[in-house]
């Protein structure tokens, strides 16, 4: 066993883990943030994506030990407050989940395009954009509407942005 | 209409916890003292299973417990079944190979389940199953659909040639003199691919045991929680009904995958009382790419005979269908009354005629996935069309539209009587979506840019609402198609609807909200939807088929018509008036020509307080039931068209446009309609370019991951046009006929149709990945060259 | 996964002293290849090596001719890099285009071009953009390093340090995804230096990335997309899998060789 120290949604926290334990298991095991979700073994679906010293990363393929000092936001640290943030609200308004299950990982995966690609997305770049994460039920129209809005939203938001999440 | 009535296009209630990470999934679930399982499964296709030596890892770390098929029948755990019984031709019933649990003497395929072990954590249940030592008698394997029958190595012992059942379906004679008749006859050879339902939801399962009441609770990934519970109980023997709760929480997507009754869920609801704690097991990828049930895998010759005007008067068709190694829970009703019955497709045929053989193979079992043979027998239908036009000479378009069904109702020759539609307005409006006067232009300007521009249609129906109980029990199924509701009406006038449908993905804690709160004049908030927990609702048949709206619904709408009658009898006290004169509306008892009125609130309150009237007279409360049976299925139609755009150096397919008009008769809430059509699409796009489970000669999957199997991104499709067209279903109160479906079965004709017009009707197989494509493309450059 | 013994080095040299004492060592740089793998329990060693505290294997700089990047640079990185994208535009467009968002923030070069799978993107940069890779014990040329499939001439205890790319005056990527792991179904890489014209192709060996003299010697008489029209790879020793055989891969090689020149040549 080894101890991993991070800030997790803004909290610190401290785990006592065995090696093997990847960021995900120790998100959704030890800490009970059970939005982030595992939808494959091999890296590829985006259900587990969590932003990472503010970037998304798979927490399916990271060993929380590599992330000790590190800051964490799951889905579960995206709302401040009980305020929603504009991409949350966004897939609600367009319908842009069904299941929900790959929802967690969209939603930050989509956060953390805005960051990089910015305001203002057209369809291409978005679709483009979104190939590290699977959905199955949607289709991705409603995802990709979504996420136009989103960013738009964020854009003009007074709302709190990620950086002021983290 | 109101913001939030039936047709409002209502944002989803349940959407809050899923955007904020509050789902609650099986994964998510633990339970005091919980275990996991982990399953040892087979390396081989086919084999004997020898010898079974686990002596070692019973005594490594953690390790609770490890039991073998052998463990199952001393318990006296039946095997698991196939609830729909087929008989063959000659009228004897299909032979239906023993199907354990846990593997009994032989494997059948690859991830066939050998032994569980049970330990204190997942990884030491997985060392654990890695120190078993197995004896396998490596046979050959049977993996090949067309040629299972001739195969000199037996599946079952029950079928020496590997046949399930020979099965037909219509007027063979009848058609044989259509055919004689025929100006034109077309032939098409076509396979449709196996593929892989991949929910991104893993199936899981968390057994638990309560040694105090002997009691025993399964939470499970399923579609269908109180038929997993009757299975698991009539059945398999677990426990008595009164002894097995099954609950279904938040389900990540099914698709029919999760309707079955399977091995692992079955296993850790066993083991829990044998450990005496709880036994979570949750699938990975690979697990479920190995043991969940696969979908289509049809192999067919079709034909169809048209007269001298370009009428079709006859279809013969004959299907070999891959059902796996052991016939899963719905698996028989697929290549048969799911399929069939549909071959008449949107159009007036006098005469069809289908056989069906089907297939034991050494290959994970097949059965019902998005659409379940209904995509198949569309795919048959719109493809034989499509070449149809082509031979004749006539335009897709125009071709479909002289041969649609005009008249209503319609018997067709293989069993439907089809109730209401109009497909020519369905075409007319997709032709105009698509801008289809505009094609000649825009093919033009492709082939100015080295590219090869194409255009598909798909004439799809779908019966669907499944169904009435007498009429799919006169088919063999096993159990009726009904649903059930109960409408609770709390004192203060909010309501819980109990429903045996399940959600998830398709938005009933909405639509279901939408049509109570319609029908009682109390605001959506008000109304909660409760479904999944046997322990709650009483009885329920579950979510497929899209049978949810038309039938689920309509037994909410019965239930809740049983709550105004009685808040009719109770406001007639109330309201010192006769219960003749009383009239509801917009959420008000009132008496007809005066201007008392007691509102739904107090009328529930007046309800369970009973000061107004005699508990002898009239019972105290408000709550009723019902069971809903419909009079027939449902059968929503529409077209689509998919135009795609050819690189003819590369062989990349890009949909350029897709135009979709449905006919789903009354639609509650537009916003999650479409959302299904374009669910479904993308699955049918899935099916139709990047989609193929395969196995090797030797029964190994090569598509067992992500990795290999190609699963539709955001990249991969357009944005889709979606229109509507509406004739209010008859066959029940609500008019509406079902959703969930249509995309995944119009959308792979129309793809394939609409690339081999691009390629001057060179053929392509499914998935037309950019090899097969950049093959026929060349072949058909190389043949227009010569021409 | 099997258990194993974590450690967590600051720096190269520290990280060489761990491989070098402990039995059965392995280092893991992004684990976007190697984590998958322990988890499918393909991969099992004793102690694991985490370069990612090493803040000197990071980083990258312009130095004279050459662009050097440290080996725990992330594809990310490299993708936005201003000194890249100057430097060699195609380089960065490269990395810009592996795997997707998420394993770009997390998958490294040094990492990448360790492993040498045979579909991945790096190798054809390296390879023909005549990069040195810098060990902790020695300086490579791509051609010397990338020995095979999964293969590499790594000895026990080396690890990479920091890779140096050589300017060129034209350079140009093209990828022909596979659809499904969005690896390099076909990847070429062409690189212009002076009258000196590379052409390296990854996905499609047999035997990992390699060099296509055919079409290096035609675009050495003109740097020209059109000077490959005609010019058809050899289907022998090339790759067949489900996805793609060898003679739609040996095509693709053609095809993407001239996407890559008329992305270099701004076409
Ligand atoms: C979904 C997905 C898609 C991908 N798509 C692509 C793609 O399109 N193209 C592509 O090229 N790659 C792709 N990759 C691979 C990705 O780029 C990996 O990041 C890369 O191959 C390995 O880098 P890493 O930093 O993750 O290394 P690790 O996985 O940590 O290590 C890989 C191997 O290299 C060794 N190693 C690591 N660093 C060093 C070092 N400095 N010196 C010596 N040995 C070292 C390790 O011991 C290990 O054996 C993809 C990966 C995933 C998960
Ligand atoms: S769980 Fe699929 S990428 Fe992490
Ligand atoms: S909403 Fe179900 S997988 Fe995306």
């Amino acid at each position: 066993m080894a101890t991993v120290s991070l800030t997790v949604n803004g909290k610190a926290v401290t785990a006592n883990v065995d090696p093997r334990t990847l960021l995900v298991q120790l998100l959704r095991e030890n800490l009970r943030l059970t939005g982030t979700h595992v939808g494959c073994d091999t890296s590829q679906c985006g259900a587990c994506v969590v932003h990472l010293d503010g970037k998304a990363v798979k927490s399916c393929t990271t060993l929380a030990l590599s992330v000790d000092g590190a800051t964490v936001t799951t889905i579960e640290g995206l709302a401040v407050n009980g305020v929603l943030h504009p991409m949350q609200e966004a897939f609600r308004e367009h319908h842009g989940l069904q299941c929900g299950y790959c929802t967690p990982g969209m939603i930050m995966a989509a956060v953390d395009m805005v960051s990089r690609r910015g305001h203002s997305l057209d369809e291409a770049t978005i679709r483009d954009d979104l190939d590290g994460n699977i959905c199955r039920c949607t289709g991705y129209h409603n995802i990709v509407k979504a996420i136009a809005a989103g960013a738009e939203a964020m854009g003009k938001a007074a709302t709190p942005t990620r950086k002021a999440a983290e | 209409m109101s913001a939030t009535g039936i047709g409002a296009a209502v944002r989803r209630k349940e959407d809050h916890r899923f955007i904020t990470g509050q789902g609650r999934y099986t994964d998510d679930i633990n339970r005091p003292g919980q275990t996991y399982a982990y399953f040892l499964r087979s390396p081989h296709a086919h084999a004997t299973l020898n010898r079974i030596d686990a002596k070692a890892a019973a005594t490594m770390p953690g390790v609770l417990g490890i039991y073998t098929g052998e463990d199952l029948a001393a318990d006296k755990i039946g095997g698991l079944i196939c609830g729909w019984m087929i008989h063959n031709k000659d009228g004897s019933p299909m032979r239906a190979g023993s199907h354990p649990a846990l593997a009994q003497g032989k494997v059948r395929y690859v991830g066939d389940h050998v032994a569980v072990v049970v330990a204190e954590t997942l990884a030491q249940a997985r060392d654990a199953a890695e120190a078993i030592s197995v004896d396998y008698g490596v046979l050959p394997a049977v993996v090949d659909t067309a040629s299972a029958a001739s195969s000199k190595t037996q599946v079952h012992a029950e079928s020496a040639d590997n046949t399930v059942f020979n099965w037909h379906l219509g007027d063979k004679a009848a058609t044989e003199k259509a055919f004689k008749a025929a100006k034109h006859v077309t032939k098409l050879d076509l396979v449709n691919n196996r593929l892989v339902p991949n929910p991104m939801e893993p199936r899981a399962a968390v057994g638990d045991y309560d040694q105090g009441e002997g009691a025993f609770t399964l939470y499970t990934t399923s579609q269908n929680p109180h038929v997993a519970r009757l299975v698991l109980s009539a059945f398999i023997g677990i426990a008595p009904e009164n002894k097995l709760r099954v609950v279904a929480p938040d389900v990540g997507g099914g698709f029919g995958s999760k309707i079955f009754i399977y091995a692992e869920e079955t296993v850790c609801v066993w083991a829990a009382k044998k450990v005496g704690r709880p036994v979570k097991w949750t699938s990975d990828r690979t697990e479920a790419f190995l043991s969940d049930a696969h979908g289509r895998d049809h192999v067919t010759h079709a034909e169809l005979a048209t007269d001298a005007d370009g009428k079709m008067i006859g279809m013969r068709v004959k299907t070999t269908a891959n059902l796996g190694a052991y016939l899963s829970t719905f698996s028989s009703s697929v290549p048969t009354y799911l399929y069939a019955p549909l071959l008449s497709g949107q159009y007036d045929i006098p005469a069809i005629y289908c056989e069906v053989d089907a297939v034991y193979t050494n290959t994970a079992p097949v059965d019902a996935y998005r659409g379940a043979g209904r995509p198949e027998a569309t795919f048959v239908v719109e493809r034989l069309v499509e070449i149809a036009a082509r031979e004749l000479g006539k335009d897709p378009a125009k071709f479909r539209m002289q041969n649609y069904i005009k008249k209503f109702p319609h018997q067709t020759p293989v069993i439907m009587m089809y109730d209401t539609g109009n497909y020519a307005a369905s075409m007319k409006k997709a032709l105009e979506i698509i801008d289809y006067k505009g094609l000649a232009k825009r093919k033009r300007d492709s082939a100015r840019n080295g590219k090869l521009r194409g255009i598909g249609f798909s004439s799809y129906i779908e019966a669907c609402g499944i169904a009435p109980s007498a009429a799919v029990g006169s088919l063999g199924a096993g159990v009726g198609l009904w649903e059930s509701a109960e409408v609770r009406v709390n004192p203060v006038g909010t309501v819980e609807v109990l429903t045996g449908s399940h959600s998830h993905g398709q938005g009933h804690e909405t639509t279901f909200a939408q049509l109570v709160s319609d029908r009682l004049g109390i605001p959506i908030e008000n109304v909660s939807i409760i479904h999944g927990d046997t322990d709650k609702v009483q009885m329920g048949m579950g979510t497929y088929g899209s049978r949810s709206g038309a039938v689920g619904m309509s037994a909410i709408a019965k239930a809740v018509d049983k709550v105004i009658a009685k808040g009719k009898k109770v406001a007639a006290y109330v309201l010192e008036a006769d219960e003749a004169d009383i009239d509801f509306k917009d959420g008000n008892f009132h008496v007809k020509g005066t201007d008392k009125t007691l509102d739904f609130g107090s009328c529930a309150l007046q309800a369970y307080i009973a000061h107004k009237f005699n508990g002898q007279d009239l019972e105290p409360g408000l709550k009723e039931g019902a069971f809903y049976d419909p009079t027939n299925f449902t059968f929503p139609a529409g077209v689509h068209i998919c135009e795609v755009e050819i690189d003819p150096e590369t062989g990349i397919t890009r949909i350029e446009r897709w135009a979709a008009v449905d006919d789903f008769g009354i639609v509650i809430n537009p916003m999650i309609v479409e959302g299904q059509v374009h669910g479904g699409i993308a699955q049918g796009v899935g099916q139709a370019l990047l989609e193929g489970a395969r196995y090797n000669q030797d029964g190994q999957l090569v598509t067992a991951s992500f990795m290999d199997y190609c699963m539709p991104r955001a990249d991969d499709l357009p944005s889709f046009d979606v229109g509507m067209t509406v004739t209010p279903c008859p066959s029940n109160p609500l008019g509406i006929k079902g959703c969930g479906e249509a995309g995944a079965i119009a959308s792979p004709p129309a793809v394939i149709n609409a690339i081999t017009d691009a390629l001057g009707h060179e053929e392509v197989t499914m998935p037309a990945t950019p090899q097969v494509v950049w093959r026929a493309a060349q072949k058909s450059i190389k043949r227009m060259a010569a021409e | 996964m099997y258990a194993f013994t974590y450690h967590r080095p600051a720096t190269a040299r520290q990280a060489a002293g761990l491989l070098a004492k402990k039995e059965d060592a392995k280092l893991l740089a992004g684990g976007h290849t190697l984590l998958p793998t322990m988890k499918q329990r393909l991969a099992s060693p004793t102690h694991l090596v985490d370069l990612g505290g090493c803040a000197d294997l990071r980083g990258i700089e312009r130095k004279g001719r050459n662009v050097v990047i440290g080996a725990m640079t992330t594809h990310a990185e490299v993708a936005d890099s201003a000194v890249v994208r100057e430097a060699i535009p195609s380089l960065a467009y490269l990395a810009s285009h592996i795997g997707d968002p998420h394993v770009r923030h997390r998958g490294t070069i040094g990492g990448s071009v360790a492993n040498n799978d045979p579909a991945a993107d790096y190798p054809a940069a390296l390879m023909a953009l005549g990069a040195t890779i810098v060990t902790n014990k020695r300086k490579l040329t791509a051609e010397e390093f990338f020995t095979g499939l999964y293969e590499t001439a790594l000895e026990e205890g080396e690890i990479v340090v920091r890779i140096s790319f050589p300017l060129v005056s034209k350079a140009g990527y093209a990828k022909f995804r596979n659809p499904a792991s969005r690896y390099a179904l076909v990847g070429v890489f062409v690189a212009k230096r002076g009258s000196e014209v590379s052409v390296a192709v990854t996905g499609a060996g047999e035997g990992g990335v390699f060099r296509w003299p055919e079409a290096e010697a035609a675009l050495k008489a003109r740097f020209a997309a059109k000077s490959l029209d005609g010019i058809k790879h050899t289907a022998k020793g090339i790759n067949a899998d489900m996805h793609a055989d060898a003679e739609y891969r040996a095509h693709l090689i053609g095809v993407m060789a001239r996407e890559a020149v008329a992305r270099a040549t701004g076409k």
